[in-house]
């Protein structure tokens, strides 16, 4: 339990063959009758769970990985069905048993259930009832399977709470869902799931709600459980660096079939179908930190499955396509070494050529080079000065403990015209709270927010009420996180993206319709689109509309608040590459707030580092990365999941993932209750350190970053002898 | 829960005076006063003899001669302190008496109500919900819409031709002749029953419809919630699922019906009671506002605003009981 794996721990040498079938899944189509027609979700997926093997099943949403899960229990709700292929169980007393076969929700099936196959969800929150305890629930899963009295099931609720690393198990054991947080509820999930010691667990995204921090805990957990009690484990994701780190063989899906099957090896070192290669290519990574290297998205995005193309699922996003085969025929599947198996024509077809053609090289442009960019000049277009923003909030219904929590404490930036300053930190740290200040949604408690004119004169935005105000609305704008709920759906396109022209008097009638068909064009959404509501469009194309709605007043700042953090992989790619064309072509300074390091690393000239309403460190992207001055920075980057698989990490130093009331901030450093170099007699607990210069350009708030050598995202890659 | 308690029942004091008040300001909305309004009346009657000394004591009573804020403190520490509503003059009796015996059947009908709507909407609605645009749904959909569409009095004419024609009691009031002043026993206990269900069924029905609509749509996405997969997930049996997870979620409507069927019944639906022929005291509101019999129809609004209050208090305390996300965090 509480020894992390290490990056070379009993790697996957042995080939895939060797480990015993555990749950077979065979040609399964799941469908939903809908009134619209029919919802072909799973549509012919086959694949195997060996006995204690890790299989990561990886793919864009609505790729069917959910329903596919689900089928294996037969969870799937109406009107979703399973119309044919089989399940094959090779465990328990029974012996083999096909799944699809049981009466749904009948004994048989629910013997199954929670018992031989445990399953962990995406939400941890909203998977367990607000109503009952967590020890009611866990409890609950005990005793429906196993012969014990309820304070022997007690017992045994506390002891895998404390197994799955819940502090203070027999406290937590009678609070309630919402008294946790999310990593604690998903922990909570695992012990429900694991409470009969199952020889299977699914688990579907059950970290992608999570921070990067907590996630990094739970893989770790599920790592070390699963070497102790020897289960195998069926992890949906659709990150591919979560797929590196825990797996040891990957199943890719597309359009409700899978597409390539191999060991974690073969996916990332020889990946044959070009949908694998697309979604690798599309990732930002933590490396190269000197080019930037545009993102080779995929096009376009995953169709709905009622609209799926002929032949080839892939076909209408194929660079490799072959005109005539590929939107005709469906691949057959071609076997490769090691069981190492693909579904393409360009391996199975005779005009296929046996490979697939390397995409042209850099389609769009050349890698930037940043280290020109990052020294951007002239005077700086923001300055915050001690910004502080505090927020009264109550208790519950029968207390009246009222407390203030400082959001934001002190925080002082300079943003310089035409760089982007990343921000980063765990989800409620005061990101958004500190975005949302410069921009003037909520008011500073106290502090400036000096804004340079275009005369040179610096203008306090914090100050500023009324018309004034108004006027500086136009000129620093925001790009908000959530693609689906910013845009109003009783608006059309054109309404939506020229409201502000409009409110500020900036343009009407033709001219307005002119200046939002150009905006439109320059985010790659058709003018002729532009009299549509937005429910029409996908979630990257709103995105697209959220930030030709925030750039139409031709903004100078533009604070992106998690833009592309509600996107899979492929979408993310192109909204980061639009954001960063359109930079060089507008000439727009960005603050660009997210919790994903890899994303801020990719888009930022210099990074700051908030941890509970402070910044603790500040300093060019590549010198923070390369060498960090600051525990928690490291923390941060340790728990970025590497898409290599040679590249595990060694967590030696895993923080906790509880942050700490933010209502009563620990004395001395903040970090210090989760700081694996907290030392009384640096005085990090009681002295709190200041934000200093450790570098040119480079500043951090630790007592001891003088004395400690942090290793940055550099990891140990072990490449095994070819085998 | 004390605290929130006793804070909740302190609330309640500057709240039933300002009610007190905005009650009296509808006594005073009439041009004239109690006594012009007296004196009209007694004279169109043809007996223009009231007594100076009939008037001085009337006047004396009421405070006529004050201001009005003295004659506001009059009136409500009369009923505070003495339980003194003031005289009807339409029935010529104390406010009190006519209360005293009307109030304990109408609370009795509202309490009946209640449980019927609950008795009725609850498992019909889970029904509803479970087998969603099954036979049986849409049958209770459309019975449901009826129940609200149709008027109570209309109803209540159908479901006392009903009772003649099969049953064969005579359904007005609440004892057949024979018991009416009989003293207490079983048979006429029984009497009373088959007299009780039919205001109960009718003045339920509307409750009924819209209880069994919000249970059906609250449970129909409780339902569809993640730890309602989750729990399957563990093996759970699906009858005993549902009740002890989604269906103890989509209760809490229920709860607020305690805020208005309580009071709704005091002041409301005349026509049913005129028809049932049951004295209940929402016959005694209307005569009182057509007659501009004020002291009576204030007293009746200012009970009626007193149960609002109260059984907003018990709802509350019963969702804080059940849910403990209300309980412990807001
Ligand atoms: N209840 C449903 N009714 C109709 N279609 C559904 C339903 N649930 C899922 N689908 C469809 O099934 C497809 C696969 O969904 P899902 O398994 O959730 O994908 P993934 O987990 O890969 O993101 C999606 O296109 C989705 O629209
Ligand atoms: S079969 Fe054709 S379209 Fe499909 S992935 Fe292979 S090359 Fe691309
Ligand atoms: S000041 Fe101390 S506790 Fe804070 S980060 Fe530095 S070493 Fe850790
Ligand atoms: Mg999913």
């Amino acid at each position: 339990m509480q020894h992390p794996l290490t990056a070379t721990d009993e790697r996957t040498a042995e080939p895939p063959a060797a480990a015993a079938p555990l749950l077979e899944i065979d040609s399964l189509h799941t469908r939903f009758d809908t009134a619209d027609g029919e919802v072909r979700a799973v549509d012919g997926v086959s694949l195997t769970v060996r006995a204690g093997r890790t299989l990561c099943v990886v793919g864009e949403s609505g790729c069917g990985k959910s329903i596919m899960a689900r089928s294996v229990l037969q969870l799937v709700e109406p009107p979703g069905k399973i119309v044919s292929g089989s399940i094959r169980w090779n465990h328990g007393e029974s012996g083999p048993v096909d799944t699809t076969a049981l009466e749904p929700d009948g004994e048989q099936i629910r013997r199954i259930r929670g018992n031989e196959i445990g399953m962990v969800f995406q939400e941890p929150m909203a998977s367990l009832s607000p109503m009952y305890t967590i020890g009611a629930q866990l409890t609950e899963a005990i005793l429906l399977h196993r012969d014990v009295t309820p304070d022997e099931a007690r017992q045994i609720g506390i002891d895998l709470l404390t197994q799955v690393g819940i502090p203070q198990p027999e406290g937590r054991f009678d609070a309630y869902p919402f008294q946790l947080s999310g990593g604690m509820c998903q922990r909570v999930m695992i012990a429900i799931a694991l409470s009969c010691d199952p020889a299977l667990l699914i688990a579907d995204e059950p970290t992608t709600a999570l921070d990067v921090t907590t996630q990094a805990r739970i893989l770790d957990l599920l790592k070390d459980l699963q070497r102790h009690n020897g289960m195998a484990m069926m992890f949906i994701t659709h990150d591919l660096g979560v797929v590196a780190e825990i797996a040891d063989d990957v199943t890719v899906m597309y359009l409700g079939q899978a597409v390539e099957h191999g060991t974690v090896e073969q996916i990332f070192t020889t990946p044959k179908h070009p949908y694998t290669q697309a979604l690798l290519g599309s990732l930002p990574t933590l490396e190269d930190t000197t080019h930037r290297r545009p993102l080779t998205a995929i096009r376009g995005m995953v169709p709905h499955p009622q609209n799926r193309p002929t032949g080839c699922p892939f076909w209408t996003r194929c660079d490799a396509a072959i005109g005539g085969v590929c939107d005709v025929e469906e691949p057959p599947e071609s076997p490769f070494d090691n069981g190492h198996r693909a579904a393409c024509h360009r391996y199975s077809h005779p005009d296929g050529g046996g490979s697939v053609p390397l995409p042209a090289p850099a389609v769009r442009g050349h890698a930037t080079d940043r280290s020109g960019r990052g020294q951007a000049e002239g005077a700086p277009v923001l300055e915050v000065r001690n910004l502080t923003k505090q927020y009264t909030v109550s208790g519950g219904m029968f207390r009246r403990n009222k407390g203030t929590v400082h959001a934001v404490s002190d925080v002082s930036l300079t943003i310089r015209p035409g760089e982007t300053l990343g921000l980063v930190g765990e989800s409620g740290c005061g990101k958004t709270t500190l975005g949302r200040s410069i921009a003037r949604l909520v008011d500073a408690s106290s502090g400036e927010v000096l804004f340079r004119d275009r005369d040179g004169t610096q203008v306090d935005l914090a100050a500023l009420r009324g018309a004034a105000l108004r006027r500086y609305r136009t000129r620093v704008r925001v790009i908000f996180q959530d693609p689906f709920s910013s845009l109003n759906p009783r608006m059309t396109v054109e309404q939506i993206v020229g409201e502000p022209l409009r409110a500020n008097g900036m343009a009407r009638g033709s001219t307005l319709t002119d200046q939002v068909a150009e905006m439109l064009r320059k985010v790659g959404i058709q003018p002729e689109y532009m009299s549509r509501y937005p429910h029409a469009f996908s979630g990257g194309q709103r995105q697209r509309l959220n930030i030709a709605r925030a750039l139409i007043t031709e903004p100078e700042l533009v604070i992106a608040d998690e833009p592309v953090s509600a996107l899979d992989v492929s979408v993310r790619a192109q909204i980061l590459n639009l954001l960063s064309d359109l930079q060089d072509e507008l000439g727009l300074t960005y603050l660009f707030i997210s919790h994903d390091l890899s994303v801020v690393e990719h888009v930022s000239d210099r990074v700051a580092v908030m941890y509970m309403g402070r910044i603790i460190e500040e300093g060019p992207a590549d010198a923070l990365f390369g060498a960090p001055q600051h525990p928690y920075t490291q923390a941060l980057l340790d728990a970025v999941p590497i898409p290599d698989p040679f590249a595990r990490p060694e967590r030696s130093s895993t923080v906790p993932d509880e942050l700490p009331d933010p209502m009563n901030p620990p004395a001395g450093c903040s970090f210090h209750t989760r700081c694996t170099f907290a030392d009384s007699d640096h005085g990090c607990s009681t002295t709190l350190p200041a934000l200093t210069r450790v570098d040119e350009d480079h500043d951090a708030a630790c007592h001891r970053s003088s004395d400690l050598t942090l290793q940055g995202i550099t990891r140990t890659r072990e490449i095994p002898e070819a085998s | 829960m004390l605290r929130y308690i006793t804070r909740r029942l302190l609330i309640l004091i500057p709240t039933l005076a300002a009610i007190s008040v905005v009650t009296f300001i509808v006594i005073q909305l009439p041009p004239g006063d109690y006594l012009t309004t007296r004196i009209a009346q007694l004279s169109a009657q043809g007996d223009g003899s009231l007594s100076a000394q009939e008037l001085e004591r009337l006047t004396q009573r009421y405070g006529l001669d004050q201001p009005v804020y003295v004659q506001y403190w009059t009136w409500i520490s009369n009923i505070l302190f003495h339980g003194d509503f003031g005289d009807s003059f339409v029935y010529g009796r104390p406010v009190g008496a006519l209360l005293a015996e009307r109030l304990p059947l109408t609370i009795l009908l509202s309490v009946l109500t209640l449980l019927f709507i609950w008795a009725v909407s609850f498992p019909i609605g889970v029904y509803s919900a479970m087998r969603q645009y099954s036979v049986g749904d849409y049958t209770f959909t459309f019975f449901g819409y009826l129940g609200l569409a149709v008027p109570n009095f209309l109803i209540a004419l159908v479901l006392m031709w009903v009772s003649l024609q099969y049953f064969g009691t005579s359904v007005g009031g609440l004892f057949s002749p024979e018991y009416r002043d009989a003293p207490w026993s079983m048979p006429k206990f029984g009497d009373l029953l088959a007299h009780l269900w039919i205001p109960v069924v009718i003045w339920g029905t509307a409750g009924t419809a819209a209880n069994i609509r919000v249970l059906r749509a609250n449970l129909l996405d409780e339902l569809r919630k993640p730890y309602v997969t989750a729990a399957r997930a563990r093996g759970m049996k699906r009858g005993l699922l549902t009740i002890k997870y989604p269906v103890r979620v989509a209760m809490n409507p229920f709860f607020s019906t305690i805020g208005w069927i309580l009071p709704g019944l005091i002041a409301a639906d005349a026509i049913t009671s005129q028809v049932l022929n049951l004295n209940t005291t929402g016959p005694l509101l209307l005569d009182a506002l057509l007659a501009q019999d004020m002291y009576l129809a204030g007293s009746v609004l200012l009970i009626s605003a007193l149960l609002v209050v109260i059984g907003t208090l018990i709802s509350d305390l019963a969702l804080a009981w059940l849910d403990p996300r209300v309980r412990l965090r807001y």
